[in-house]
């Protein structure tokens, strides 16, 4: 592919500027996704953080969840990052009785998993697909990923008061997904690699 | 190795929450029935108090923090997350705002004052805090102390949009104006606006608060939300407008989608449609200036 590919940003609410910025940023075209006609024309799509259960309820309300399942059906490359995360996982244990996803990561996912917002952290992470550096990485009110099948990668895990690593970062094919906020750091690591995965799809 | 020593109540950890909430509406609620609705409507988080602004207007006395009970009622009602305010300078309310485990603290004006000179040092805490301003020179202020988020403070339980107009440009145009300004001229800027130059400096590079801006006070309706996006707000807290108003379930979703679609007025139109009674309101001008909230803050 010579143009760059255009990665769309779905819009519903969140940190949608920062990953604006850290695609732009590894050399993407972005656009803002509210609406199917929009999801149509884009190469890959990012899920941004935010309230996930304020975020599938606005996918719901704007009769874009279908649109999105199907997309993502359809082989469509997506990053989601925390709330993005949750949006993508084929389960999640302790979410509201309504709250939808769009699935396509073969995950079961634990909103909060790490307590409440006095809890939030950061903290240095090896994934060695991008590169040896360590990764700092911004944890708010996070899920992590308590299960995963088979043909999912586990990218990183976080090693707590002796517990055995937990899961922070998956890739399944075209689907990759962070508990984690790198849009906020600066660190485009995580970017790149998406926009790796979406040029090799296109 | 990476180092695995991880690290709380950081400045990026706590502006970043507020990242999260942006382009969504935060509702005052007073119990958990109202906390659900908010939610279902689809309220990116709930402001837990006692009394709306418009009652504490109309009842008068101390208003002070809410009760423990109440905000835990809250915080298991609810996934969002769930805020609460602690009095200006009241640091100890703040402290057990904290160990109650609310996940951003609004030190508020609508609240009666706790201390008229001195502001929660709020760089002691783990918890972030939101903060009212209605200049740039006060915000910047807030972030000196350790706030994590503004919002503009607009006219609390008036249900009158005017004063959250003039905040939001007021500290829109002070931006610019510093934006304009060659460097050496940022000092005596810094000394006009009663901030630190290091900040004054960053937000004439960034041409934007380093942290984010949500609008408040006086905010009732779907165009209310709209034009306060409009105005650069980066979402929108709505305290008495929901349930002071006639249909707060109809109402609370249809500020969400105009604040989500601030920039399509067939939308707004659209979800302004039927709603029934707005929240009675005050003007304003009408009230005496002892009994505006827009003035506590120093």
């Amino acid at each position: 592919m010579t143009v760059s590919p255009l990665i769309g940003v779905l819009a519903l609410q969140g940190d949608i500027k920062e990953h604006e910025l850290a695609l732009t940023a590894v050399g993407a075209r972005t656009s803002r996704v509210r609406t199917e006609a929009e999801l149509a024309q884009v190469d890959g799509l990012v899920i941004p953080g935010g309230e996930s259960t304020t975020m599938s309820n606005l996918a719901i309300r704007m009769n874009l969840i279908d649109p999105l399942r199907a997309a993502s059906k359809a082989g469509l490359p997506m990053y989601g990052s925390c709330a993005g995360m949750i949006m993508l996982a084929a389960h999640v244990t302790d979410a509201r009785p309504d709250q939808q996803s769009i699935g396509g990561l073969d995950v079961t996912v634990r909103r909060n998993a790490f307590g409440r917002q006095v809890d939030s952290f950061e903290i240095d992470l090896d994934i060695s697909v991008v590169g040896p550096k360590p990764f700092r990485a911004v944890f708010i009110r996070a899920p992590l990923v308590e299960s995963v099948d088979s043909g999912v990668e586990v990218l990183s895990t976080l090693q707590r008061g002796g517990a055995a690593g937990t899961i922070v970062a998956v890739r399944q094919g075209v689907r990759l997904a962070t508990s984690f906020h790198p849009e906020l750091t600066g660190d485009t690591r995580i970017h790149e690699l998406f926009v790796e995965i979406v040029r090799q799809h296109s | 190795m990476a180092d695995q020593e991880e690290v709380t109540g950081t400045s990026r950890v706590k502006r970043g929450m507020a990242d999260m909430l942006k382009v969504g509406v935060i509702m005052d609620v007073v119990n958990a029935e109202q906390a659900k609705i908010a939610e279902d409507a689809g309220a990116v988080a709930v402001m837990a108090l006692e009394r709306v602004p418009a009652d504490i207007r109309a009842q008068g006395g101390v208003a002070r923090m809410s009760d423990p009970d109440m905000i835990d009622e809250i915080i298991n009602s609810v996934s969002v997350p769930v805020m609460a305010k602690a009095r200006i300078g009241h640091f100890a309310e703040a402290q057990i705002l904290q160990s109650l485990g609310v996940d951003y603290i609004d030190e508020s004006e609508v609240l009666t004052p706790a201390d008229y000179a001195n502001h929660i040092d709020k760089s002691l805490f783990t918890v972030p805090f939101v903060c009212g301003a209605t200049n740039l020179g006060e915000a910047l202020r807030r972030l000196t102390e350790g706030a994590a988020m503004i919002r503009s403070k607009g006219e609390a339980g008036t249900g009158d949009v005017s004063n959250a107009v003039t905040h939001m440009r007021r500290i829109r145009g002070d931006i610019a104006r510093l934006t304009s300004m060659s460097p050496d001229e940022l000092y005596v800027a810094a000394k006009e606006l009663q901030a630190s130059f290091d900040l004054v400096a960053e937000v004439a590079r960034l041409g934007r608060l380093p942290v984010v801006l949500f609008t408040a006070g006086g905010i009732a309706t779907p165009a209310d939300a709209a034009m306060m996006m409009q105005l650069g707000a980066d979402g929108v807290f709505v305290g008495s407008g929901i349930f002071k108003s006639g249909d707060p379930v109809r109402r609370a979703q249809a500020v969400v989608q105009a604040t989500l679609n601030f920039d399509n007025p067939d939308v707004v139109a659209k979800v302004s449609r039927g709603l029934g009674d707005a929240m009675v309101g005050i003007n304003v001008a009408d009230i005496p200036v002892a009994h505006r909230l827009e003035d506590r803050g120093w």
